[in-house]
């Protein structure tokens, strides 16, 4: 049993270079997001406002590279785990990452979203995107709320995701961290 | 399917497998607490938007789905009839020869949406710009031409100041005292308001968009700018008398809009080289230059319960390409706070039990 259940190939023995730059480029790029997102809504300083300008357009970048992550994903699948491991771990393996995977579409989504049902502008940068929701005070609300909460559930998630790498460097020793971290 | 070969399979003992797993532990508690101290939660003293909106609720009481400032208001819609004189200093499309439609809100300051009209002196106006590219410029100006205080932590302790009294049910005027004498700033607002009177109509105002701006021009050259609204041609009314009922200022808008729209003129103040634009409580020398960069023209009014204004933040950091906000520190707080409000009310629904005698000014508005 692989982790991703998705490739119709054989796993690869190891992570390719994209991979690994996809992977490493996205997790800077996400935990920058969160705190940037945590600590721009705590701020009234000036913090706040260039905060926010770096929010959206990376938001959008991170979507755009949530997109090709997924693509390559699907079509060259990702290492196998070791056969060792308990089948607990396995589950856990496989449902955070296809929470991480949900999180990191429905976040950029949900944030797009919620400026187009605040009937704000959606200015990125110095780009004018489309409204993907109509103007609607309710769904603005709601939208909003799920930004927060589902930041929370993807830092928590991003934790136990690192955890667990550093699980299986640290502690089984097992080659899954240096997958990712040396490509072997 | 091909196994990763297990490495290093030297048995770790027990005491090294604890000093892993506390040192994992230590490594995910450490990230979460920087994610919490981030976020505030550990920095009690920190100044948040929503301990801003905390402490409006606490001095006006949470009425739900209503603004936590200004919450008294009517919705206002017509356009801005762009003379394009400013277009030059700024590439905003709104600057352009030509109308744009605006969706605007009369208001008074205060958290109470059931405040007298009398009870202050200060109206406001708030205004959407939606140009024909989709760009939006959101002011909202006061009918002071000087703000009171220079920083969002002077605005907070006057809110603090200002608690009603439970005794009186009125701000303790001592601790008033005591605000405005360690807070010097305030001395052009206190000279404002000791003329000030509450006026009978929205329509004789003048707004002043207070913080300074930059316009933008095509060359990239910015431009300290202020800008203020000047009625036109608005009949005078004689000031608020004890035997107007508490909602004057909507009948009296009514009134006039039935007789034709309201006008003024935008105009916009040119800051010289070092003139404070970082502070909105100092104006700038009179003999500045101003331009007519066009006319407001309000046709319509209605309700703030149902009225298109109703769910539109006035956060005065959106604006278009040609617009910039200026180093006023109360620029980034106005956006931080009211994006708290907004989420308040939003989430609350629609305002309950609203203003009395909130008829709308038109037939149009069934259209």
């Amino acid at each position: 049993m692989s982790l991703p259940a998705y490739s119709v190939n054989r796993p690869p023995a190891k992570f390719s270079l994209l991979a690994r730059l996809l992977h490493w480029s996205m997790a800077v790029g996400i935990v920058a997001m969160l705190f940037i997102g945590v600590g721009m809504v705590a701020s009234v300083s000036e913090r706040h406002q260039w905060l926010v300008q770096v929010h959206k357009p990376l938001g959008v970048a991170l979507l755009a590279l949530a997109c090709i992550r997924l693509g390559r994903r699907l079509a060259k699948g990702v290492p196998a785990l070791p056969a060792g491991m308990p089948a607990w771990q396995r589950q856990a393996a496989l449902a955070s990452h296809v929470l991480l995977y949900a999180l990191m579409f429905a976040m950029p989504l949900i944030g797009w979203a919620m400026v187009s049902a605040g009937g704000y502008p959606v200015t990125v940068a110095s780009w004018q995107l489309p409204p993907i929701a109509p103007a609607d005070a309710a769904l603005f609300a709601w939208l909003r709320g799920a930004h927060r909460y589902l930041a929370y559930l993807l830092f928590a998630t991003v934790l136990l995701h690192l955890a667990a790498a550093l699980f299986h460097g640290w502690i089984r020793r097992d080659g899954v961290l240096e997958s990712m971290t040396r490509g072997r | 399917m091909q196994q990763r070969p297990e490495r290093d399979a030297r048995p770790l003992d027990a005491w090294r497998t604890c000093l892993r797993l506390g040192a994992i532990g230590a490594i995910v508690l450490g990230c979460g607490a920087a994610f919490a101290y981030v976020g505030g939660w550990l920095d009690p003293q920190r100044l948040t938007p929503d301990r801003i909106v905390d402490a409006l609720e606490t001095n006006s009481g949470v009425h739900a789905g209503f603004r936590r400032n200004h919450a008294k208001g009517v919705c206002v819609v017509g356009h801005f009839e762009s003379s394009g004189a400013a277009h030059a200093l700024s590439t905003a499309a709104v600057f352009a020869p030509g109308n744009t439609p605006v969706v605007g809100r009369l208001a008074l300051p205060g958290g109470n949406p059931y405040a007298p009209d009398s009870s202050v002196p200060i109206r406001s106006f708030a205004l959407q710009f939606t140009a024909s590219d989709g760009e939006q410029w959101r002011t909202g100006m006061n009918s002071m031409p000087v703000f009171a205080l220079a920083t969002p932590q002077a605005f907070y302790e006057q809110q603090l100041a200002a608690r009603p009294d439970p005794k009186t049910g009125k701000p303790d005027p001592r601790r008033m005292q005591t605000f405005f004498a360690a807070h010097p700033e305030t001395a052009a607002f206190r000279a404002w308001a000791k003329t000030a009177r509450p006026s009978a109509s929205y329509a004789t105002e003048s707004y002043y968009g207070l913080n300074a701006f930059y316009f933008v021009d095509a060359q990239g050259k910015r431009q300290p700018v202020r800008w203020h609204l000047a009625p036109l041609d608005a009949v005078a009314a004689p000031a608020a008398q004890p035997r107007h009922d508490a909602n004057y200022l909507q009948a009296d808008l009514q009134q006039r809009l039935a007789q034709g729209p309201l006008r003024w003129r935008l105009l916009v103040t040119l800051g010289a080289a070092g003139d404070p634009t970082g502070d909105a409580t100092r104006q700038w020398p009179a003999d500045r230059p101003t331009i007519d960069a066009g006319t407001v023209v309000i046709a319509r009014s209605m309700p703030q319960d149902d009225g298109p204004c109703r769910d539109v933040n006035y956060d005065p950091t959106i604006l278009p390409r040609g617009i910039a906000i200026s180093d006023d520190p109360l620029l980034p707080a106005r956006s931080a706070a009211y994006a708290a409000s907004y989420e308040r009310r939003t989430r609350e629904g629609a305002p309950q039990g609203g203003m009395p005698s909130s008829q709308s000014t038109q037939p149009e508005r069934a259209q």
